[in-house]
């Protein structure tokens, strides 16, 4: 590894300013940056460590009921926050399936969007939950939906010398609920064949108001699937309704064959995970009381 | 460039000077002298590096030096004074949870985390708590059997 700088600014401006330098590099987890740096594959000047930045770790209410998700946050802090795991369950669900225990009591939610893979498992729940992220640099802050942010693989809308900043996640609309499932050949430690989450809000009827579906690991970003959620709307949550609508979602998915699956095998699994996590949806207090 | 850190290790406080590229496994081993951290694959897979940081199991070879300055490091060597064995160590010597014992240091501190959180663990959770500490002699049987015992005798006051 070649020999680099390492800084550890106590402030946001702080950062931004390290983060002008050539080959500076923001540090949050680690847990991707690391190996990439012995492994050679990244040549990095400086280390802007984020970690002791209060905007960047701490977890905060927005005053308009958001939720602020620090992007140097670990991944084990979010899924351990109180009103995440009450308000955004799919959230800290994902957040749990990050790497090992080892990894997510280090890993971030900001470095698993801003590695930009298209089998993040953080992301499709965000998505769903219409999160968007905050972003500072040399120019100053701006907010834009993290749908539109993550923009081919290993690629963001970060310009150079930005910081991804906090994830806002808006207040939970009622009669809500989301889910996220992946598909992997193992339980634990491992990376998505295909994943799938969905968001379902009802009308007062009982009749679906609003759906998302986002795919993971089925696209060069993950992706929304939106035939399968022109599917849902207005119609009464059903298992023929979210079979159908995975169906569609398989059409929508754009996979690749690789290693880790074919195509045609990533579309299979992309209709059941994509009912399945409708109905997981479905199965959660907030849709179960609007039935009642 | 060196820099110095200066962390508690094991409850005692360490003052040492680090290289930039220096890992906390590299910290601990090379430069505190503390080589029951072992190294296995060296990016954050198979969990022989875990040690505690602040009582969390953390992978020592994804973390650098420098991020270590205040913070409280549990090793493998600070379990039990010099000649006794943990609860933990010692149920897995009874249950023989070792084979060849590279990934014992790990795994016994992944079940420490584990046990100072949910001292009454189902097997469930035992195997979801060393899922990041792989061993390649699969005595995975024998290891979840003895952080079991082990979470019996922690309950019922042994040490």
């Amino acid at each position: 590894m070649k020999d680099f700088a390492y800084v550890c600014p106590a402030t946001l401006g702080d950062a931004i300013a390290a983060m002008k330098g050539d080959g500076a590099r923001a540090l949050a987890g680690g847990t991707d940056l690391i190996p990439q740096m012995r492994e050679g594959r990244r040549q990095i000047a400086c280390v802007v460590d984020l970690k002791r930045i209060p905007e960047l770790t701490g977890i905060t209410a927005g005053a308009d009921g958001s939720l602020v998700l620090g992007a140097a946050a670990s991944a084990s802090h979010v899924a351990q926050n109180a009103v995440v795991a009450g308000a955004y369950p799919a959230v800290a669900q994902s957040a749990r399936l990050i790497g090992s225990l080892q990894v997510q009591n280090r890993a971030s939610l900001g470095g698993n969007i801003c590695n930009a893979a298209p089998s993040a498992d953080a992301v499709p729940a965000l998505i769903c939950h219409q999160a968007s992220v905050r972003i500072a640099g040399p120019a100053g802050q701006r907010e834009e939906a993290l749908e539109d942010f993550i923009r081919a693989p290993g690629k963001t809308n970060l310009a150079p010398g930005e910081l991804l900043v906090s994830i806002v996640l808006p207040p939970v609309a009622p009669r809500s609920a989301a889910a996220y499932l992946r598909f992997t050949p193992r339980r634990e430690m491992d990376i998505a064949v295909a994943g799938a989450a969905a968001w379902i809000c009802l009308d007062a009827g009982g009749r679906v108001a609003a759906a998302r579906v986002v795919l993971a690991s089925v696209g060069p970003t993950p992706m929304r699937a939106a035939s399968a959620e022109r599917q849902l709307l207005g119609e009464r949550p059903s298992r023929a309704l979210f079979a159908s609508a995975g169906r569609l979602a398989a059409g929508d998915a754009r996979p690749i064959s690789d290693t880790r699956g074919s195509a045609d095998y990533r579309r299979s699994l992309t209709a059941v995970l994509t009912a399945r996590a409708l109905a997981d949806c479905c199965a959660a207090t907030p849709i179960q009381q609007a039935l009642a | 460039m060196k820099m110095p850190v200066t962390c508690t290790v094991n409850g005692e406080a360490h003052t040492v000077l680090a290289d930039t590229r220096d890992t906390l496994l590299d910290l601990l081993r090379e430069r505190i002298g503390l080589t029951g951290s072992k190294e296995g694959c060296g990016n954050g897979n198979c969990g022989t590096c875990t040690v505690l940081v602040d009582g969390a199991a953390v992978n020592a070879c994804l973390m650098l030096a420098l991020e270590a300055p205040g913070r409280d490091i549990v090793t493998i060597e600070g379990l039990a004074p010099r000649g006794k064995l943990h609860p933990i160590q010692q149920a897995l010597v009874e249950h023989g949870g070792t084979q060849c014992g590279f990934c014992t240091p790990g795994i016994v501190l992944s079940a420490k985390a584990l046990l100072d959180g949910n001292p009454n663990p189902t097997t469930h959770d035992v195997r979801h708590a060393i899922a990041g500490n792989i061993c390649r002699c699969t005595g995975y049987d024998k290891i979840v059997d003895a952080i079991m015992a082990a979470a019996a005798t922690l309950q019922a006051g042994g040490r």
